[in-house]
């Protein structure tokens, strides 16, 4: 097995706009290794989120190679991508896209709804999910009853249902709170840690980027840095000082 | 066949989240389900009355009557002319294959006395062969024979309205009435028929020999030929209508020596013909109203592809997680399909309950027979969810065609 997860070979995409023709990527090269922690930074329009999209199979490369867990992604079909997705790749979005009205346990769900596996297991394992992201006890609430950073748990417990090899997390703190959103690179760096899964997170604040091992930065569709964070954040060690300091300010009665 | 279910449950709980929606959604294919149930049930039963009325006339029955009468160019109308006999009426049970029963009839409107009762009703001279051609029963006592009218007995059965009009409670078997004072003797009572038609009462009438009829009752202005007859009720074998009718026809023109060039101076006419003319307008008549009422399933259909339409871009941002977390082409459309078919079937069934309902108003209030037949119920079933699928196909294509990146974008 290739020990890269994902292997771009000088990846182009290009945009047809009427006679405009807009380059959205030039020629990327990049290997991903198997149980990393990527950010993917850069300024809207760099070509990062179009990369994130084919990364993520909702989108194929105009020319070059791109190999996800060796299989190459520009010669499948739409459903064939559906299914790709649905196996190998988790999505966590900025705006949680959890379904309305939906209790927390059924969106952790839906992924399983399109693939084949034994259907009565569904509920243990969407339970399963969410207790790794400590909100078992929320499990019938709708994201209407939860709160942003809860949601976006929920959120990543969906991701985490057809255990991927890889989680795509677009922006996932962009709508949390500073707190809240500690927690949740907390839960990505333990799940990178505990279960291998490789993490790719797309960011443009550089405080969410160090939480990551390797910085990717985007410039006018031409990666313009690749670096190894040398003492990444550490959001565990974080959250326990945190919660030290709010016991200082107010001692207990 | 998971995935089935799946879709249906995806599919019923959009509905439910917008309750009012769907339901003034499936109010245009209620409304559109419940009208053609109602026509095609008011259709139905006007044939079905048809058939009961064919039925109470009895069936295979043939109606001779004499033609005009041409005087010097002058065309006096059917009916006028006394060219039928009753060795006519005897000719054609006896010579014609395809005939089972013939009699002759002569009526007459008369006043009828019994005691100090008095009522005036219709006689109808017949043989005895006339009943079993209508279908007539004795209820009480016995019919008059053949015997009677060769003799002329002055016998005579009484239809129901008769009886109850001059013998109130009284038995009427072998009680003595008097008709133009000619005493008859009552033999027996027919089984009532009720209205015809026509609405006229069909058991206001007394039935005697023919013989004893015309020359005790009727008599005087036709006594110059005791043969004539006003006119022929025959009836047919099993299907063999048509061929009865022709062989009358030949028959007659053989009797009353009509040249090739002439016309017949009778006419042959089949009750069933007359009830398929009519039960053929019927259908027409049903067909149209039932085509009427179809429009408003297909302007219901129009709504629902409108709504699902409004619902694919509401979800467009569900439609692109959906596809960003797995599903395939099939999936998104066959959840629309399902949707669009829910609503349509839902409708259509709740169209069938309104349509018998009104169906039974319709005979209640306006008094029509209206008959629900079950293949009108499934083809209102199956016509309903096809409309989902058909109106419900172009919204499910589009959102299942949907950029999953457009589609996650949206807002």
């Amino acid at each position: 097995m290739d020990s890269a997860l994902i292997r771009i070979e000088q990846l182009h995409k290009t945009y047809h706009m009427g006679d405009n023709h807009v380059h959205a990527l030039r020629g990327i090269s990049l290997d991903i290794p198997r149980g990393s922690f990527v950010s993917i930074m850069g300024a809207s329009g760099s070509g990062k989120s179009t990369l994130m999209n084919i990364i993520g199979c909702l989108d194929k490369p105009s020319s070059g190679k791109y190999y996800l867990d060796g299989v190459d992604i520009g010669s499948l079909d739409r459903d064939e991508l559906a299914e790709i997705r649905n196996r190998k790749v988790g999505f966590v979005f900025q705006q949680f896209n959890l379904l309305a009205r939906t209790s927390a346990l059924e969106n952790v769900e839906l992924p399983l709804l399109y693939s084949d596996d034994d259907k009565t297991k569904f509920k243990e394992r969407a339970m399963q999910a969410l207790t790794s992201v400590g909100l078992a006890e929320r499990s019938d609430h709708h994201p209407s009853q939860l709160s942003g950073g809860q949601q976006q748990r929920v959120a990543i417990a969906r991701s985490l249902i057809n255990d991927p090899q890889l989680i795509l997390a677009d922006e996932p703190t962009g709508a949390l709170d500073s707190k809240t959103s500690v927690e949740i690179m907390g839960i990505f760096q333990k799940l990178n840690r505990e279960k291998g899964i490789s993490i790719v997170v797309v960011t443009h604040e550089p405080d969410i980027a160090h939480y990551s091992d390797r910085i990717i930065q985007f410039k006018d569709g031409h990666i313009m840095l690749d670096e190894v964070v040398r003492n990444p954040r550490n959001a565990e060690r974080e959250l326990a000082e945190w919660q030290d300091q709010e016991e200082e300010k107010e001692p207990v009665a | 066949m998971n995935k089935v279910f799946q879709s249906m449950r995806i599919a019923f709980r959009a509905l439910r989240v917008n309750k009012l929606r769907s339901a003034l959604t499936m109010l245009g294919i209620i409304i559109g389900v419940g009208a053609v149930i109602a026509m095609v049930s008011v259709g139905s039963g006007a044939t079905d009355r048809i058939h009961q009325q064919i039925a109470s006339i009895g069936s295979n029955v043939i109606i001779i009557q004499p033609g005009s009468q041409n005087t010097g160019g002058v065309k006096s109308g059917n009916g006028n002319s006394q060219t039928l006999t009753e060795d006519d009426a005897r000719a054609i049970a006896e010579e014609c294959p395809d005939v089972m029963y013939s009699s002759p009839i002569q009526q007459n409107q008369q006043q009828v006395v019994y005691g100090s009762n008095n009522w005036g009703t219709r006689i109808y001279g017949v043989s005895p062969d006339y009943l079993t051609i209508r279908d007539i029963r004795i209820e009480q006592g016995e019919p008059f024979t053949t015997e009677d009218v060769r003799s002329t007995n002055k016998v005579a059965l009484l239809g129901k309205t008769v009886v109850d009009n001059l013998f109130g409670g009284e038995d009427p078997i072998g009680k003595t009435i008097r008709i133009r004072k000619v005493p008859f003797t009552v033999v027996g009572t027919l089984v009532p028929k009720g209205q015809n038609s026509g609405g006229q009462d069909q058991d206001d009438m007394i039935v005697m020999p023919i013989t004893t009829a015309k020359k005790k009752v009727m008599g005087g202005g036709r006594a110059n030929n005791w043969q004539q007859i006003g006119q022929i009720m025959a009836q047919a074998r099993d299907g063999r209508n048509a061929n009865a009718m022709d062989e009358i026809e030949a028959l007659l023109r053989q009797r009353h020596r009509l040249q090739a060039t002439e016309d017949n101076d009778f006419q042959v006419r089949s009750l069933e013909e007359m009830a398929a003319a009519q039960e053929q307008a019927t259908q027409i008549m049903s067909l149209l109203l039932a085509s009427i009422a179809s429009v408003s399933l297909i302007v219901g259909g129009i709504g629902i592809m409108n709504i699902m339409l409004v619902s694919v871009t509401e979800r467009t941002k569900e439609i692109g997680l959906r596809q960003a977390v797995g599903a395939k082409t099939n999936d998104i459309l066959s959840q629309f399909l399902v949707e669009a078919v829910s609503l349509s079937l839902l409708g259509g069934c709740l169209g069938i309950a309104m349509g018998v309902l009104a169906s039974f108003g319709i005979s209640y209030f306006a008094g029509w027979n209206t008959l629900v037949s079950l293949p009108s119920i499934m083809a209102a079933f199956f016509f309903s969810a096809l409309v989902g699928v058909f109106f419900g196909f172009y919204p499910a294509r589009k959102a299942a065609l949907l950029d999953p990146i457009e589609a996650l974008r949206y807002e």
